[in-house]
């Protein structure tokens, strides 16, 4: 598995884009990621940590209703909607957790978009005796109020940014500012697999953890490898993390699933490597949603965690590289997905996970009875049934318990 | 007198500034404004209202939706801009007319996506024509400036690189090796914004160490908003830039109004750039 470059390139994407009085304090990054992934007793921490408190491993399940017929691939999912938080993010805040109380840094900071990155940064800052303060549009945190208050009973703050878009996009550049700001104390706990370098790398390896236990599990199962591998594309980390446990099995195909919104035709969509060009947000050079001037474009997925006009630089490589195959589901899919899943499976999946298994039943009918596809169920969804139910017209009686 | 200094190249426009303020006894006064905040012709207005008010060099900011380096009066003035529907050719087009009334020398402020979508030897080139001195890019790292640097030497444009205070010295004097046209010294931690001043405790000891370490011209911006500041600054900087203090003098004004609170806040400024004699 690739390694950046000294540069951070991987290819000719990635590198370290911000502004000078954050360069020491990603050097400072580098040098620590260095010295703990070198260091077996970091590991050995980060992994009592995801066995005790996270509850890895996660387990893979076989899908056996989803697709109706014979004449289909099997389909495993595996399983991150179990982990602690209902999440694959808290994988890497784990990891970033201790990082910062190795670098000696006395306080996280993290942006979030639906708020599952927010409350699995706030889990761990209470489980680690670090403050924590969040970043988070201010549209997301009327979107999304449920998981405000979450962070909020988890001892964080949550600040509601009022710039741009007030989404994702500008609560990771108001995470930007504030760390400028307080470089010297301050750890900032990035959510996927995007920003300047090392964050991407260094959320890869935190999140590989997905694909080396679902290898060894289908392995052990199936006595054999999977044909295709599927997972969501927002920034891209659990695509990432299930990727890594592949991608020198040559033969094992990888799919990456972007949230296609209204359609890649239109000006409502999330896919970045599917309908945008190289430029460079937040650090890195990578595909991203941008107009002709260069300005960041506005994005849209029925999937908050989708939901960002940018997409990590390892992405931009194996897409280029021709490793990973990168397609879309659309917002319509991504919710019939949910409701099969649901009905089918007595799996909830978040909205962001639903793309990926929107595409995987396409998948599954052209692969045959000979194609064992495994689906990375990044997250349950919980988190989003207040919004189908909305959808749906459906009046929740929330006010009570709101 | 305009028309010559047009056919200098930018590095030496800016060289020529400092040497006229140092000259006259004072700090270079570098004002910033948003390119096209609150629309192109009141901004175009001010940048000549500055110009004639004894600003040494103009920041013209390129509106950019993104602003990772810059405050909150930063970041709202671009997206101002953006709703005139300021391109790149308008901040260009807006330098180039303001030369030919007779600008001091203007350096365009842009993040650096906008600059590697419009390409980075057209922008060269189209900041050329336009007579501007260069540009900043607070989001090019110092490791990654040698394109954009070279692109810009074909032309005589300065590139001046930031300096900020958690680099370490040997890394600011290697920055300051490749900044052309000065070394933009960053006056504290965080983004633009007037609401934190400037260190200048800081400043004038990371001055007097970077001084016989490099020959470049070192400028000193962030967070300055007040004569004191200014005179503290020119104490020991070759010039004091000032942004989001100019920018929030104007906000939420248009036209004669806007350009009247812009020279006010300049003059209030300038009188602060003179170095008293030591005593
Ligand atoms: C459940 C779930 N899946 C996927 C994502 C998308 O992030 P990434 O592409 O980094 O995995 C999110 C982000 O919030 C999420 O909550």
């Amino acid at each position: 598995m690739q390694r950046p470059d000294a540069r951070g390139y991987f290819g000719v994407f990635g590198g370290k884009f911000v502004p000078e009085v954050l360069a020491e304090a990603l050097a400072e990054l580098e040098r620590a990621v260095e010295g703990a992934f070198a260091d077996g007793a970091f590991w050995r921490e980060y992994q009592a940590l995801l066995r005790d408190y996270v509850g890895r491993p996660s387990p893979i399940t076989q899908a056996s209703r989803l697709l109706g017929g014979e004449r289909v691939a099997r389909l495993l999912l595996k399983r991150e909607d179990l982990n602690h938080t209902g999440a694959h993010k808290i994988n890497n805040t784990v990891g970033q957790g201790l990082l910062a109380i190795r670098m000696g840094k006395r306080r996280l900071i993290a942006e979030t978009g639906a708020g599952q990155h927010g409350v699995a940064t706030a889990t761990i800052g209470a489980k680690l005796g670090l403050p924590v303060d969040v970043y988070m549009g201010a549209l997301d945190v009327e979107r999304q109020s449920l998981n405000v208050y979450v962070m909020k009973l988890l001892g964080a703050r949550v600040h509601p940014v009022t710039s741009g878009t007030q989404t994702l996009k500008d609560a990771t550049n108001e995470a930007f500012r504030q760390w400028a700001g307080r470089v010297e104390d301050t750890f900032y706990v990035i959510g996927s697999v995007v920003g300047a370098h090392p964050y991407p790398y260094m959320v890869r390896e935190f999140q590989k953890v997905i694909g080396s236990e679902a290898r060894a599990q289908v392995l052990e199962r199936y006595q054999r490898l999977p044909s295709d591998v599927i997972a969501c594309v927002g920034g891209g980390s659990n695509a990432m993390g299930i990727f890594s446990g592949f991608i020198d099995d040559r033969d094992v195909k990888l799919w990456g699933v972007e949230a296609a919104g209204h359609g890649l035709q239109s000006d409502d969509t999330a896919a970045t490597l599917g309908a945008g060009t190289v430029g460079i947000l937040h650090g890195s050079r990578s595909y991203l949603l941008q107009t002709p001037e260069g300005q960041v474009r506005n994005t849209h997925s029925i999937s908050a965690g989708l939901d960002y006009p940018g997409v990590g630089p390892e992405h931009a490589f194996l897409k280029d590289s021709g490793r990973a195959f990168y397609v879309s589901a659309t917002d319509e899919e991504a919710v019939a997905a949910f409701h099969r899943c649901a009905e089918r499976e007595g799996i909830v999946p978040a909205l962001e996970s639903a793309h990926a298994l929107a595409f995987a039943e396409r998948l599954a009918s052209e692969r045959g009875p000979d194609g064992l596809l495994l689906v990375c169920l990044s997250g349950r969804g919980d988190k989003d049934t207040r919004q189908i139910a909305a959808l749906e017209g459906v009046e929740l009686a929330g006010a009570a318990w709101r | 007198m305009a028309v010559t200094a047009s056919r200098l190249g930018g590095i030496e426009q800016l060289e020529s500034a400092f040497q006229k303020a140092h000259a006259d006894g004072r700090g270079a006064l570098i004002p910033y404004v948003c390119g096209g905040d609150p629309n192109l012709a009141t901004c175009a207005a001010i940048v000549d209202a500055l110009g004639a008010a004894g600003a040494d060099a103009i920041e013209i900011g390129i509106p950019y939706g993104d602003p990772l380096a810059d405050g909150p009066t930063i970041a709202a003035a671009a997206q101002r801009a953006l709703e005139c529907g300021t391109s790149v050719d308008d901040v260009v087009g807006l330098a180039a007319g303001a030369r030919e009334r007779g600008a001091p020398p203007l350096l365009l402020f842009t993040y650096l996506n906008p600059v590697v979508q419009y390409g980075v030897e057209r922008f060269a080139a189209a900041l050329a024509a336009a007579g501007a001195a260069g540009a900043i890019v607070p989001d090019l790292p110092y490791e990654e400036s040698e394109a954009l640097r070279r692109a810009f030497h074909r032309w005589g444009l300065a590139l001046p690189l930031l300096v900020a205070p958690t680099t370490p010295f040997e890394r600011a004097v290697a920055i300051a090796e490749r900044s052309d046209g000065f070394v933009y010294l960053v006056s504290r931690l965080g983004v633009t914004s007037a609401a934190h001043g400037p260190d200048i405790a800081w400043i004038g000891e990371r001055i007097a160490r970077l001084r016989p370490r490099t020959a470049r011209r070192i400028a000193v911006g962030f967070g300055i908003s007040r004569p004191d500041e200014v005179r503290a600054v020119c104490r020991y900087a070759d010039g004091a830039i000032v942004g989001s203090a100019l920018v929030d003098s104007y906000a939420g004004t248009l036209g004669a109004q806007a350009v009247d609170r812009a020279r006010a806040f300049l003059c209030s400024l300038r009188a602060a750039t003179v170095r008293e004699p030591e005593s």
